[in-house]
């Protein structure tokens, strides 16, 4: 039994076990977790502890010991709050609390937890963006409605956008739906990864909805490149 | 008051020697496994500048035959980043490739979302370096996380074979060879190398410029031994790039307490809850650098660091009074204007949130009749006169 009080008692340990087991096998797990000397280094240098009841610690901590029911319930409240910046990696332990959250987030993912659902809840159309367009974003995502923030030249650039993209020197530059000019073979490509290695898996697991749509678009350009959808299903 | 470094610049040194470091050399484990016949090592092409790293190992960093990685927030969002980086090779007489064979890293959504996974990760990467090593030219990364995220990868396909079979056997399937670049090097780290070139150069005149320096988090955290330190800066105790730019073009480097500190950025953060992206990048960021250093700009290396220090200023100080106001750019954008270029045709400042104007006089720039200039070239797009900007037009 692990130190804290168990905050989802209706989930079976054995299902907690098995993704923590899911954890482990990850290749990368053993560079990342060497124990702890539970110095809170990590948590001085963790810009997410500053902000919200997060701890790189006590993920390492965790994981360290082998606290199941702490490390499910770190998997569905706290790994989204990580910033992925790798401050954490100046641990004297030489862990990587912020690389076992990336393997964390992975497997929760993986297993379609409806926690990381919410999390990317807003987030579908940046997944669709990078996978089918091959560039994460574009400068007709500058909207003011969604970067109201950022001041009033959100909109001056949203209403030249073409104008000041056909103002850039860099020939592939003259996009407004990709960062750049991205060739037609190198996506086929891109594709042909994310259909090899089963991200087009995982994207189901959290949001079905972008799976056809992105499945929609990457058959039809795979299947005029003459490849066989078919070996995929 | 800004913080005390003059004991480090007097000259106290604290010695390295490569031999004696703890850490493997991946140059040895990339040399066995090409010799092993699992990869093939693309070399650094001649000529290249040798810099040290943060163990005292050499690194090289090509000079010229570059195939520009691209980073797609500075293209997306802040294009006179991607822009300022080409027209420095183009004035230096340095050969490159701006390729359309490449795609993003896409580790800033992976950071994000987590909707990927490590064979497909390095799939990406290795795909781009076999497209960079098709034509012959050498990888040159823009953006940090791309750096920091493919170092990542070049761990675990160098310690892992199953996994790198797994990426060769994906690579196949494309008609691709599995090519390691010899070293992985950050277009900062092309600048660093380049500065004293690029300082010859120099037409105006940076010494009245007071600046802060934001190292990327994804430059030198993740996989830390091959990011450049030089004992001349700093004392060889933080990382030299983007101050050794500035210090060679004779600008104030000005140190603050939170130079450590991420920018905020949080990769889906600054997408989905930038209330904490704002709250860190001012508080912790740009309020301790005016503070503690009053700077004229901040200058980083790296899409999101600009990105966010730029962006996160508005709001905190229209709804917050919060004590911003500082520009924001790339080193590549700062050691361009010190070379004579153009704020908007090159570097694309009006793509730029907090106020630069001050800034620009005090660099000597008339912003108006940059602007002015740049107002025609819209127009004469506009009446279909021409049809995009050139690299004539930019100068």
């Amino acid at each position: 039994m692990g130190l804290f009080v168990d905050k989802y008692p209706d989930v079976a340990y054995e299902e907690k076990l098995r993704l923590w087991e899911e954890v482990k096998a990850d290749e990368r797990f053993p560079s990342y977790l060497y124990g702890c000397y539970e110095c809170g280094i990590c948590v001085a240098a963790c810009p997410s502890a500053r902000f919200y009841d997060f701890s790189p610690r006590k993920i390492a901590q965790a994981a360290a010991r082998e606290d199941i029911e702490l490390i499910y319930e770190q998997m569905n409240d706290d790994v989204w709050n990580c910033s992925q910046c790798f401050s954490c990696n100046r641990c004297p332990r030489q862990n990587s609390p912020g690389g076992l959250i990336t393997i964390l987030r992975e497997v929760a993912v993986n297993n379609g937890l409806k926690s990381a659902q919410q999390a990317l809840e807003g987030y579908s159309r940046i997944v669709y963006k990078i996978m089918g367009t091959g560039t994460q974003v574009s400068p007709d995502m500058l909207q003011p409605d969604a970067f109201p923030d950022w001041g009033p030249d959100v909109k001056r650039v949203s209403d030249e956008l073409d104008l000041w993209r056909r103002a850039l020197p860099p020939e592939t530059l003259h996009t407004t739906k990709t960062g750049w000019h991205v060739s037609e073979q190198t996506l086929i490509e891109l594709y042909l990864i994310w259909y090899n290695t089963g991200v087009m898996d995982m994207i189901a697991n959290v949001d079905e909805g972008l799976n056809l749509i992105l499945s929609d678009v990457m058959e039809e350009m795979l299947e005029e490149a003459g490849y066989d959808m078919d070996e995929y299903y | 008051m800004a913080i005390p470094t003059a004991a480090l610049e007097r000259g106290r040194r604290f010695d390295r020697h490569a031999e004696a470091v703890q850490t493997e050399d991946y140059h040895d484990i990339l040399d066995q496994l090409e010799a092993d016949g699992e990869l093939i090592v693309q070399r650094v092409p001649e000529p290249y500048i040798e810099v040290m790293t943060k163990y005292g190992r050499k690194k090289k960093i090509p000079t010229k035959y570059t195939w520009h990685h691209k980073s797609c927030g500075q293209c997306g969002h802040i294009p006179g980043y991607s822009t300022a980086i080409f027209w420095l090779a183009r004035k230096l007489d340095l050969e490159y490739i701006d390729p359309i064979d490449q795609t993003s890293c896409t580790a800033w959504n992976y950071y994000a979302s987590a909707t990927s996974n490590a064979p497909a990760q390095a799939a990406v990467a290795h795909r781009n370096f076999a497209a960079a090593y098709e034509t012959g030219y050498y990888p040159l990364i823009h953006c940090g996380t791309s750096y920091g995220h493919y170092k990542e990868t070049r761990e675990e396909i160098m310690h892992h074979s199953h996994l790198r079979h797994q990426v060769r056997d994906v690579l196949a399937k494309l008609g691709k060879p599995l090519v390691m670049p010899e070293e992985i090097v950050h277009y900062s780290e092309w600048i660093h190398a380049l500065r004293h070139r690029i300082a010859e150069k120099q037409v105006r005149d940076f010494s009245n410029i007071a600046t802060t320096v934001h190292p990327a988090c994804h430059y030198y955290k993740l996989v830390q031994e091959d990011a450049i330190y030089d004992e001349e800066i700093y004392g060889g105790q933080r990382t030299a790039t983007v101050t050794g730019v500035i210090q060679a073009l004779g600008a104030e480097v000005r140190d603050y307490s939170t130079f450590y500190d991420c920018c905020g950025f949080g990769f889906r953060h600054i997408l989905v809850s930038r209330d904490f992206t704002r709250s860190f990048a001012t508080l912790r960021k740009i309020e301790i650098m005016k503070q503690e250093a009053n700077p004229d700009v901040v200058i980083s290396h790296d899409t999101g660091c600009v990105t966010t220090l730029d962006k996160s200023q508005y709001v905190t100080g229209v709804a917050h009074n919060a004590n911003v106001g500082i520009p924001v750019m790339s080193d590549a954008q700062f050691a361009a204007l010190a070379m004579g270029a153009h704020p908007y045709r090159v570097c694309q400042l009006h793509w730029h949130s907090t106020d630069n104007k001050p800034l620009l006089e005090k660099m000597g720039i008339d912003h108006e009749k940059a602007w002015a200039e740049f107002q025609q070239d819209l127009d004469d797009l506009k009446a279909g006169r021409k049809e995009y900007l050139t690299w004539e037009d930019a100068g």
